[in-house]
């Protein structure tokens, strides 16, 4: 079968999208369920055992509790209470650790430690896996059982105040809520006080049973300045200010006759020392639970507080209530707080949770005996006997020894089980994984054995699947695959995604495979007999350059910190690149007369003389009309440098990573309010930059439409308030701008639509001329489309990036790749390379929380989940997609050789991503124990997944440009 | 002839390598808490002073440098300011570039500097030792194929060495060892100072091993 380059590369690429997906699916566990569907029910509690007679009494023990205060410390260390500084900073909460009627603990948050994740885990007791985290990044309201849904569901009134993530995970849920958004990351007075504000009236009302309080402040000063910043002191004065205030009014209203009341205070998760939060470092998951009530006995002094996890709260929480545990709870209940309670109530608790624990166990292990479950059998049994004793009014010490040693037992029980249902969460289904890798595997040796073919002049690839059907080894390799699927389903080790597929979808993709494997085999034996060699490809330095630097990116994946860094190597990369291309561009001009100028031995010179002639380039981007032989040299040789420079600004713009994440950089400083004005000028300029860049091979319709539409992008960021309207300067309420946006929108569409317009047009013109000029000028429309969307998505101090992406192109593409006559190859490893190092410059990171989200409102009203998804897909991929873009758009400039360039250049795009995202899929599976995994290897998996989607979509892109070649 | 001439590069190759530990050894005894990494500038000049001077010295004994058509004093006062000026403005280009790949533009000016200064020593004032402060003769040393001796060659590959070890020196420094010789700029400085000793030692090696392929066009 023969198929052209792109379609080949393209084709590729689809595979292995299926294959990474089938991996993925394999990789990240799938989280614990309960099979029932509906929530616990009080009537599905189980009866006390009572051995002998029939069981008695399904009630449930009546609660501890009258009322009960959640505060929640966003970000709050566990050594802000408990350590050193604790008596500093909270005086009055340390008192009640030493002295007050308290229980303290420190809970362990899992990773992700981000905010959404852990207040589920709070809620619900159930870890969230890694998987839900990213699929519910716009937290939309918890489905699964949680304690908050049955507080309500038994008539509770719910109070809450704080973080409004809470208002979209439980809508309807509270009686009275005023939410406080954590968008403005610099703002820690103002979400602190719009919580605070309600409490004194709160408090004196007696028509609530819960109040929750969700404190952001101590985040932002984290994220701000870090955790020995002077700004946390008086925060947690503050805090413990408000602790005070509540406490002193829930003891002030404590009556003679009812319960006592319960006050929790915990936090989400903890804060690392540069005072971010999401990883695994210790003090990043070691959050502080202190529960008070009058029920407790007064401590004599600090102990070193018990480890529990953060999970535990929920059961607890929820049987201190009187309320059924939420059915997908991993967590087990804090003995300490039902000391007070008597031996057969305590008993009654612990064996309520076990029997949820268990039933859980049941559900999602499917050999549960192992652990813990027996245990839990036997402590069941022995309760009955117990409960028998009890009944018949034995009170010896025998019983309560008895007792003792039972709820000893329930106890080890519940921590075999609790561990077991955690442990799941942790398991791989290596069957998935293994056959998504091997696809993936076939597929990027399949491109690099086909890279003479796809490379050469006719840019077309033999793939012998005839012969391949046909052969034996075909046939033997069908039936081994699908005898090892029998086995391995049949054995039902594990459950297993692959084979919980349809068997037909199973058995062609066994099928699939194996004639991968052959055609494979038969391309290897073409090969060594064919005329193709690589021996007459030379490689220049800049070549060794190219290959070495991909290769050692790839290999460098390998290291957890060269992942969490990642930027700096392409930044690193792109650096030598322009160097080596500052080399060639020497070696060009001064061959003769001056010197060829090595990287290293450069005319110090050069640079200044350089630089004003770059000034001049800017301002002219029609230079490509007449520039003179001499200025156009100075102008080639100006190009790097001015890249280079552009370059070092874009990186001091946007901090990424993590090591250094926290040092001051410039889109701080534009957005700290006081440099408003120097926003507004900086977008401003640089949406005039872009027009100047884009316009010049527009039709004059697109022309107007780009103009409006930049316009319109400017209107938009006045009406969010990011920058300045110059006639309009006061009274201008914020708003969501979403009529601007629309406004620009439609210009999107309208510029889209042209373009498409004349590409569809150019296939059917007569004269060959006209429609290759037709077609690149439709190409560029689409491309300045393209422009418009990602500067309306980005944010205004990300302008300057998108224009100086656009000022690099044009002159690259003007003064280097045209007249250094770079193949297609090599400006495709080069577009990949700016792609990549654009990626990194507009802020993101191979970490999931510098995810932009808030773009995905942009223009919407409320959450749509398609279009938001795709722009924020869209705005997270623009650096690599506009360099595609454009990528696209110069090939098919190229005027004699632009099919040929097309198909080399998605070749080399395809192969480009599949390498390292093959190398990736290997590597994670073979650090799947490492201790990153869930912190640093993981995302960056899931980046790695959608990068090759979007790169799927510009192969196909560019397949469909390649058609019309003859 | 031939042999005479690597014989001779290697010894002096050697007695500059031999001048770099010679720099690293003898801060030691003399200034107190020396250590290479804690006092790194120190260790840095010492090195970057003493290649200097043995340079100078070795290639002023040697009279490798180009024959001088005047003699008078004031031509030769002026090539030593030119070549004072050279080495000025490649220790700023070297700076420049090492900005650009991401050093910090205001906070450790100073080790940024060191480093441009080190990285200067070890090419550019070998440059002008051996060739003078002439850029055409630097142009055809460095274009391709433009080696016209044995000590354009060995200056071609110190020259390339230092650079890459440099270069690759730049590597550890975001992994998260916490290791003393992470901090900016010891390891690029190390790297450099790697990478010369390398180049050192493989020029008479590799000129001796490709023997028969070098041949020398005469001026």
């Amino acid at each position: 079968m023969r198929l052209s380059s792109s379609v080949f590369a393209s084709f590729c690429l689809l595979i292995e999208l299926l294959g990474i997906a089938l991996f993925l699916r394999g990789f990240f566990p799938v989280p614990v369920k309960s099979s029932l569907s509906s929530k616990s029910k009080l009537s599905d509690l189980p009866a006390e055992p009572l051995a002998g007679n029939s069981p008695n009494s399904t009630k449930v023990p009546p609660p501890l509790f009258k009322r009960v205060v959640i505060i929640l410390i966003d970000a709050l260390r566990e050594d802000f209470i408990f350590g050193p500084n604790g008596k500093r900073f909270m005086p009055y909460t340390r008192h009640i650790v030493e002295r007050g009627s308290s229980h303290s603990f420190i809970a362990k948050a899992r990773p992700p430690t981000v905010t959404m994740p852990r207040i589920k885990a709070l809620t619900t007791g159930s870890i969230p896996g890694f998987i839900d985290v990213v699929m519910n990044l716009n937290s939309p309201a918890v489905l699964e059982d949680n304690v908050i849904w049955q507080a309500k569901n038994s008539g509770k009134r719910i109070i809450f105040y704080g973080d409004d993530t809470w208002v979209r995970l439980f809508p309807k849920h509270f009686m009275e809520y005023d939410g406080t958004t954590s968008f403005f990351v610099s703002d820690y007075t103002e979400v602190d006080n719009n919580v605070t504000r309600h409490l004194d009236s709160t408090l004196k009302r007696d028509d609530w049973d819960v109040l929750i309080l969700h404190y952001l402040g101590l985040d932002h000063i984290g994220h701000i300045s870090g955790p020995h910043s002077s700004l946390i002191g008086p925060k947690l004065l503050e805090m413990d200010d408000v602790i005070k205030k509540i406490h002193a009014s829930l003891i002030s209203r404590e009556a003679e006759g009812t319960l006592p009341n319960l006050m929790v205070l915990c936090s989400d998760h903890g804060m690392s020392e540069t005072g971010s939060h999401g990883g695994s470092s210790e003090p990043e998951i070691s959050t502080p639970l202190i529960l008070i009530s009058p029920l407790f006995q007064r401590k004599v002094g600090l102990e070193q507080p018990a480890m529990v996890e953060q999970v535990d709260l929920a059961p607890t929480l929820a049987l201190a209530l009187a309320l059924p545990i939420s059915q997908n709870s991993v967590g087990r209940l804090i003995p300490a707080v039902f000391e007070e309670a008597s031996l057969r109530e305590q008993l009654r608790f612990l064996h309520m949770n076990g029997h949820q624990l268990s039933s859980l166990l049941r559900d999602s292990n499917p050999n549960f005996h192992k652990d813990g479950y027996e245990q839990f059998r036997m402590a069941e049994k022995t309760h009955g006997n117990w409960m028998k004793l009890y009944m018949d009014g034995n009170t010896s010490e025998v019983l309560g020894n008895m007792g003792k040693k039972l709820l000893k037992q329930y106890l080890e029980a519940l921590q075999a089980m609790s561990a077991a249902l955690s442990k799941q969460l942790g398991k791989y289904d290596m069957y998935s994984m293994i056959v998504g890798m091997s696809l993936i595997l076939q597929v990027l040796v399949l491109l690099v054995l086909a890279m003479p073919e796809a490379l050469s002049r006719a840019a077309c690839v033999d793939v012998p699947v005839a012969s391949a059907f046909l052969s034996l080894p075909f046939y033997l390799l069908c039936l081994l695959g699908s005898s090892i699927h029998v086995l391995v389903c049949t054995s039902a080790e594990a459950s297993c995604y692959f084979c919980s597929l349809p068997w037909l979808l199973a058995f062609t993709a066994i099928l699939f495979s194996s004639a991968l494997l052959c055609s494979l085999n038969v391309s290897v034996g073409l090969r060594r007999s064919s005329k193709y060699s690589f021996h007459y490809w030379t490689l220049s330095e800049l070549d060794i350059l190219l290959l070495t630097g991909t290769v050692g990116h790839t290999l460098s994946l390998g290291a957890s910190s060269f992942v969490e860094e990642e930027h700096q190597t392409w930044y690193f990369l792109l650096n030598t690149l322009c160097l080596a291309v500052f080399q060639d561009v020497c070696r060009k001009y001064f061959r003769e007369r001056r010197r060829p100028g090595d990287d290293e031995e450069d005319d110090p010179l050069l640079p200044s003389i350089a630089e004003e002639d770059a000034s001049q380039a800017t301002f002219s981007p029609a230079a490509e009309l007449g520039v003179s032989v001499g200025s156009e040299k100075w102008l080639a040789l100006s190009t790097p440098i001015l890249t280079l420079a552009c370059c070092r600004l874009l990186r001091s713009l946007n901090q990424t990573g993590v090591q250094w994440a926290h040092l001051p950089d410039l889109s701080h400083w534009l957005n700290s309010g006081d440099h408003k004005v120097v926003l507004s000028l900086l977008a401003a300029l640089s949406l005039l930059l872009i027009f100047l860049l884009v316009q010049r091979r527009c039709s004059l319709v697109s022309k107007i439409a780009l103009a409006l539409g930049l316009l319109g992008v400017y209107s938009y960021r006045a009406a969010v308030g990011n920058v300045l309207f110059p006639w309009q300067h006061s009274g201008r309420s914020i708003s969501k701008g979403t009529g601007e946006a629309r406004f620009v929108y439609i210009f999107i569409l309208g510029i889209l639509f042209t373009g498409v317009k004349d590409l569809l047009r150019s296939q059917v013109m007569s004269s060959a001329v006209e429609g290759r000029r037709l077609k690149s000028r439709g190409l560029w429309e689409v491309y300045s489309g393209v422009v418009l969307l990602v500067a309306l998505l980005f944010r205004a101090h990300n302008l300057p990036t998108l224009a100086c992406c656009l000022l690099i192109q044009t002159l690259m593409a003007q003064f280097i790749w045209k007249k250094l006559h770079y193949d297609a190859a090599q400006t495709t490893i080069m577009h990949y390379w700016f792609g990549q190092a654009f990626f990194y410059f507009q802020g993101n990171s191979n970490n999931i929380a510098t995810v932009d989200i808030s773009v995905g409102f942009v223009g919407l009203e409320s959450y749509v989940e398609a279009p938001a998804v795709f722009l924020t897909a869209f705005s997270t991929y623009a650096g690599p997609l506009l360099w595609a873009c454009h990528l696209v758009c110069y090939l098919s400039s190229e005027r004699d050789r632009a099919a040929l360039s097309l198909g080399h250049g998605s070749y080399c795009f395809a192969l480009l991503r599949s390498v390292p995202a093959v190398f990736y899929v290997v590597l994670v599976t073979a650090l799947r124990y490492h201790l990153f995994i869930w912190s640093v290897f993981s995302p960056k998996l899931l980046y790695e997944a959608m990068h090759t989607l979007v790169t799927a979509a510009v192969c196909l892109f560019f397949t469909f440009m390649d058609q019309d070649r003859t | 002839m031939w042999d005479v001439e690597i014989r001779g590069m290697a010894s002096a190759h050697a007695i500059i390598a031999a001048s770099i530990f010679m720099a690293t050894i003898m801060p030691a005894v003399l200034v107190e808490k020396f250590s290479v990494y804690g006092t790194h500038l120190v260790w840095l000049y010492s090195v970057a002073g003493s290649v200097a001077v043995v340079n100078i010295a070795v290639f002023w004994l040697l009279g490798i440098s180009p024959p001088t058509k005047k003699n008078t004093l004031s031509y030769k006062l002026s090539k030593l300011f030119r070549s004072c000026v050279y080495f000025l403005l490649s220790c700023l280009f070297f700076h420049t570039v090492v900005v650009l790949y991401g050093a910090p533009l205001l906070e450790s000016a100073l080790e940024t500097f060191s480093l441009a200064v080190l990285l200067s020593t070890f090419t550019t004032l070998r440059c002008l030792c051996i060739l003078g402060p002439n850029v055409q003769a630097w142009i055809r040393v460095f274009s391709r194929d433009g080696a016209m001796s044995v000590w354009d060659t060995s200056l071609q590959i110190t020259t390339g060495c230092s650079v890459v070890g440099a270069w690759l020196g730049a590597f550890p420094i975001p992994l998260d060892w916490d290791r003393p010789w992470q901090v900016w700029p010891i390891s690029c400085s190390l790297g450099t100072t790697i990478g010369f000793l390398t180049g050192l030692l493989t020029a008479p090696l590799w000129i001796r091993w490709h023997r028969k392929q070098l041949t020398y066009k005469l001026k």
